[in-house]
């Protein structure tokens, strides 16, 4: 048995799946290329890959979720992307793991529609807030006069 | 914020909610990095070494085969550190070998056995089925809140 030296000790790796009619993992990659602060960020056919300090991943994640925050769905990873261990360029064929994300991305749509469904439920929740406005003074009946006999010569 | 188990280990869907609503997911890729991050001997491809079925004899007894008790050494201290669970019960996708099928029966059988604060429900086949499922998960989840979990 050969000794094992890990590397990107201390890092998290993070899911980013994407499943909406606005936003494709091209644009999920920009945005997070422009908040990043030296994480990793790999782009897949299925959304993203964000790998860094737990901080910065976190940071990451929540601008993403912000874009679309209906579609855009997030998971822990145990591997760094690229792994010889789990990438499909050693492997071939489907990487491991595959078959569960194929499994549950069709029913992503259904839960989009529950977390529209519990947001506006949230909104209803909400007290409303009543706003007084303090009344405006009416308008003196002879400055209405003025007004429109200016208007009308 | 609850520690809450989640089955399948792997769901992408519970693993988001729960992290979406304000909780801490506990699923397998938790354990499977503390593996890939800890220097020892080279054992591909989970790093999974000879020493994990004998971890695995907390969870499960000697004569339960060692496949077993080795996947028990990566979700056991996952179980023991949940303070609620969600079981999604027709998950295929949990479907595997002999040894997950067993491994799958003794996490459920486990989490039952613990008493902790459990949601069981199935995944959803259509847009009313998909706001009953967020929905339930939403107030199990804020339930937890309430309680002080």
């Amino acid at each position: 048995m050969a000794a094992y030296t890990p590397r990107l000790v201390g890092t998290v790796t993070k899911y980013v799946f994407v499943e909406s009619p606005d936003v494709m993992p091209s644009d999920l990659a920009i945005r997070a290329y422009e908040v990043s602060e030296g994480a990793m960020i790999k782009e897949t056919c299925f959304g993203l890959q964000v790998t860094g300090m737990p901080e910065e991943v976190d940071r990451i994640i929540r601008h993403l979720r912000s874009i679309d925050p209906h579609h855009i769905f997030v998971k822990d990873r145990g591997f760094p992307p690229g792994d010889p261990r789990r990438c499909r360029a050693n492997l071939g064929g489907a990487r491991p793991g595959y078959f569960g994300h194929e499994f549950e991305f069709p029913l992503l749509r259904f839960v989009s529609c529950g977390l529209r469904a519990a947001e506006e439920a949230a909104e209803e929740e909400r007290p409303v807030e009543i706003v007084i406005r303090e009344a405006r003074p009416a308008l003196d009946i002879r400055k209405l006069i003025e007004i429109i006999e200016s208007e009308e010569s | 914020m609850a520690k809450v188990f989640i089955y399948p280990a792997t769901s992408l869907i519970l693993s988001d909610l729960v992290a979406r609503f304000g909780h801490e997911p506990l699923g397998a890729a938790l354990s499977i990095r503390e593996r890939i991050q800890t220097p020892g001997l080279e054992s591909p491809p989970l790093q999974i070494t000879p020493e994990d079925p004998k971890k695995g004899l907390r969870y499960a007894a000697v004569e339960v085969p060692s496949g077993v008790r080795g996947r028990m050494a990566i979700y056991g201290p996952l179980l023991e550190q949940s303070e609620a669970a969600i079981i999604v019960t027709d998950a295929e996708m949990a479907f595997g070998c002999m040894g997950c099928a067993r491994t799958n029966e003794l996490i459920l059988f486990s989490l039952r056995q613990r008493g902790i604060p459990l949601l069981e429900l199935t995944y959803p086949k259509s847009e009313e089925e998909g706001v009953q499922f967020v929905k339930a998960i939403r107030e199990f989840l804020a339930g937890l809140q309430e309680g002080g979990s």
